[in-house]
């Protein structure tokens, strides 16, 4: 029941998100801080949400550090999400299959 | 003015679709991980279409947080949808209903206002809906194989798996940072309040969303005080 109950404030509070501005938004936000804090936001929120959860995301801490390190090379070369996203788990598998042979 | 319908719109939101796929299989298997059942995250998905929003609701049901820190937490990292929807007024066709306009709002996400934002023209509700339908039965059918037939998968692929949402994540971080050096801020000094919340045994009564909440909206803070986001960003 309450696994329910959390599904449903999550829905809630995210479509009412999306459709409040859309449905009635008509002026337009004024001051620079605002605005630049709506801006940064959103990088905020993943930054602090990949690190450190991204260490032990992929079972052992070492083949989490060589699939983030993957994300951020590729990151850096503007590489596609998808492509990131997979191969990162490609170098966490691949090091998790080498490790044991140390 | 050029316009789209129902076919184009299905169209560009194919590669979505394929990319929500793959990382919406990864989410499910890490939120496997996390202890909760497997058609609660398929609803979760086909209700949510969201990435972050689901990765954080997930960590506060998983550690039976609060109802209001949840509402609150979605609230926040799902700020930046309202910014979208607001830009994408601006582009609507004058056809647009206001029940259109309701409907067409559960579909933006990150990528589709991408894709939708830079189209030329004005935007008609056929192309929306098209533009939502694969994204949506891409992340939402992605949870399901991940939930259900995510332990068909030997268990070190499954492992690796977890990794792929905060390499989705990282994809949209880093690009960013790059090109403005307030992105690359905004994210250290979140990062740092992050971990200064979680490690430091003061804080220890701060459960995982309040974490994200007060680390990302002091880092975002930080951020505009000191390098205010560039005109043209600032939309």
């Amino acid at each position: 029941m309450r696994l329910y109950l959390y599904l449903l404030i999550m829905a809630g509070v995210t479509y009412l998100i999306r459709m409040l501005p859309l449905a009635f938004f008509r002026k337009k936000i004024e001051s620079p801080f605002v605005l630049s804090v709506l801006h940064y936001l959103p990088y905020a929120v993943l930054g602090t949400m990949t690190v450190p959860a991204v260490f032990t995301s992929a079972g052992s801490v070492l083949s989490s550090v060589v699939g983030f390190a993957v994300a951020l090379v590729l990151g850096l070369r503007k590489r596609s999400l998808i492509e990131v996203a997979l191969f990162a788990a490609a170098g966490a598998y691949v090091t998790s299959l080498i490790l044991p042979l140390f | 003015m050029q316009s789209y319908g129902y076919k184009e719109g299905l169209l560009d939101g194919l590669p979505i679709g394929l990319g929500y796929l793959s990382v919406s299989f990864g989410f499910a298997i890490w939120a496997i991980n996390q202890g909760l059942p497997g058609f609660i995250l398929v609803l979760m998905s086909g209700s949510n279409l969201t990435s972050a929003g689901q990765v954080a609701g997930v960590t506060v049901m998983a550690a039976g947080g609060l109802f209001m820190e949840l509402a609150l937490t979605e609230a926040i990292i799902n700020l930046r949808y309202a910014l979208m929807s607001v830009t994408l007024t601006q582009k609507l066709s004058p056809t647009f209903s206001l029940w259109q306009r309701m409907l067409a709002a559960f579909f933006v996400t990150d990528e589709i206002f991408a894709v939708s934002s830079t189209r030329k023209g004005l935007l008609t509700f056929p192309y929306m809906m098209g533009l939502g339908c694969l994204p949506w039965i891409g992340w939402t059918l992605g949870t399901a194989l991940g939930a259900f037939a995510g332990s068909l998968l030997p268990a070190a692929v499954c492992a690796a798996l977890g990794i792929a949402i905060y390499g989705m994540f990282t994809s949209l971080i880093v690009p960013a940072a790059m090109e403005e050096k307030g992105v690359l801020l905004a994210v250290a000094a979140a990062i740092g309040l992050g971990l200064i919340l979680r490690y430091v045994p003061v804080f220890s009564f701060l459960s995982e969303g309040f974490v994200i909440i007060i680390s990302a909206v002091g880092g975002a803070c930080v951020a505009a005080w000191l390098i205010p986001a560039p005109k043209e960003a600032q939309a």
